[in-house]
């Protein structure tokens, strides 16, 4: 395995299972040697060194040194779709979708922000080989993230293949 | 698609992805915040804020109706996960109190006592997304014609019988693998006879899937129904009595999802159907008259 995405879902159902089924050590063990990992939405709740907001006993595999929140705009009915400066990814802007979307409230100093919302609210962070979004680029014809990705995964790659 | 700057909710893009990040996971209904708790400690994606499960409606008979605010709203205060609730079908006004609650989902239920035997609720007019049964495809794409960004198929609710939802679950897969081995000039015919819009059923045929997530509901009662659920074609399940007409609900609730994420594996289903205690009693589908069949609502 040379990269690993983690999708959109219930941040508190994956750790769940993650743990219950064995997961969650391998992916943490993995991380740690420097497994490219991308997260959207409850994916980057789950490469969240800290969660906030979290439901009783929540954990996450953890890895990129931010305090995400859970769930940060409210119900259902905040959810919402807008077009994001990312200055990383040039013109024109991402057209992302947030959907009871978390978001990060603390930013550590290992890692960076890669977009934030017009009141500073920061959506998009990385940290080596790690990429987390608030937002859901797979539900979009949107594949610069992707692509961003898959960049990480081949530095990596190369990385690893050297004798 | 015109997409503009300014931040805009309420999308069908963000209606019906929120039913796809549910995929491959259980709602469980719940009657209390208490329920509500254990369902989310169970690994519950989403719970069904209501007052009465199915089996007691059934039991109790009288006219079913949306829940009292003060219980939904404990319940939303209790959990983190999405909360749905249930508004009859056709009324309109029990569903803008929903999406005034902030509900996260309103079913339009055949549960609960229709308020309209002709029209559905138009639920385009809402922010909100809703999740609508269906018997068969037709009826899905009616839904979906009207608004609905989720589908569940109907079983025969508060029964603990799965039949129900296993025929209906093969119906809409059958009718959309039939409309896929059509050709272009029979989906007219096609539209004409699933009483339903061309565009969608071209839609359909294209892509062989809805065009919306489809769960399934209905008498899910144990592990391996909701495992058959999703090896039949469902991308999740709702249990409605199951869990908490039971005599171990926070057991069978972890089970139940256990055994919905590992569908393919009777291993795990096995396990986790170790020791869960009685299952609710039950009632067969063929013994209630028809008159008292939820899933002949709707149409």
């Amino acid at each position: 395995m040379s990269g690993l995405v983690i999708p959109g879902g219930e941040s508190s159902v994956m750790d769940k299972l993650a743990r219950t089924f064995g997961v969650a050590d391998v992916v943490r063990r993995r991380i740690a040697e420097g497994l490219p990992v991308y997260g959207t939405c409850a994916g980057m709740i789950m490469l969240a060194d800290t969660v906030l907001d979290g439901i009783r006993g929540q954990q996450s595999f953890g890895g990129l040194d931010v305090a995400v929140r859970r769930n940060a705009f409210g119900a259902q009915t905040e959810s919402f779709e807008a077009d994001l400066e990312v200055p990383e990814l040039g013109d024109p802007p991402v057209h992302a979708v947030f959907i009871r979307a978390p978001v990060v409230a603390e930013l550590g100093p290992r890692a960076r922000a890669l977009a934030a919302l017009p009141d500073g609210t920061v959506v998009a962070v990385e940290q080596g080989a790690l990429l987390g979004t608030s937002f859901h680029p797979e539900m979009t014809d949107e594949l610069r993230f992707h692509r961003y990705f898959l960049d990480k995964v081949a530095v990596s790659s190369a990385g690893s293949s050297r004798p | 698609m015109s997409e503009n700057s300014t931040p805009r909710v309420g999308s069908d893009r963000v209606k019906r992805g929120l039913a796809e990040m549910l995929k491959g996971g259980v709602i469980m209904d719940v009657v209390t915040p208490e329920q509500a708790r254990i369902a989310e400690d169970a690994g519950a994606v989403a719970v069904m804020a209501l007052e009465r499960v199915p089996a007691d409606i059934r039991s109790q008979g009288g006219v079913a109706r949306m829940s009292d605010p003060d219980l939904i709203e404990a319940i939303i205060a209790e959990v983190s996960i999405p909360v749905m609730a249930k508004a009859r079908i056709g009324h309109f006004v029990e569903a803008q109190v929903l999406q005034a609650l902030n509900v996260d989902y309103i079913d339009e239920s055949e549960v609960l006592s229709p308020a309209d035997y002709v029209n559905h609720i138009d639920k385009w007019d809402f922010t909100v997304p809703f999740v609508c049964g269906a018997t068969n495809l037709g009826e899905a794409l009616r839904r979906i014609n009207e608004g609905a960004a989720m589908i569940r198929s109907k079983g025969e609710a508060g029964t603990g019988d799965v039949s129900e939802a296993t025929k209906h679950i093969r119906t809409i897969n059958a009718e959309i693998a039939r409309l896929t081995s059509l050709s272009k000039d029979e989906l007219y015919v096609a539209a004409k006879e699933l009483q339903a819009p061309y565009d969608l059923v071209v839609e359909v045929a294209e892509t062989g899937k809805l065009p919306v997530v489809l769960f399934t509901a209905g008498g899910v009662a144990t592990p391996a129904d909701a495992a058959m659920m999703i090896q039949l074609g469902a991308d999740g399940v709702f249990v409605g009595s199951g869990i908490f007409k039971s005599g171990n609900p926070a057991a069978r609730a972890a089970a139940v999802v256990k055994a919905t994420t590992f569908y393919d594996d009777p291993a795990v289903i096995a396990e986790v159907s170790r020791g869960l205690g009685e299952a609710m009693v039950g009632i067969n589908v063929a013994d209630v008259p028809a008159p008292h069949r939820l899933a002949e609502r709707g149409w």
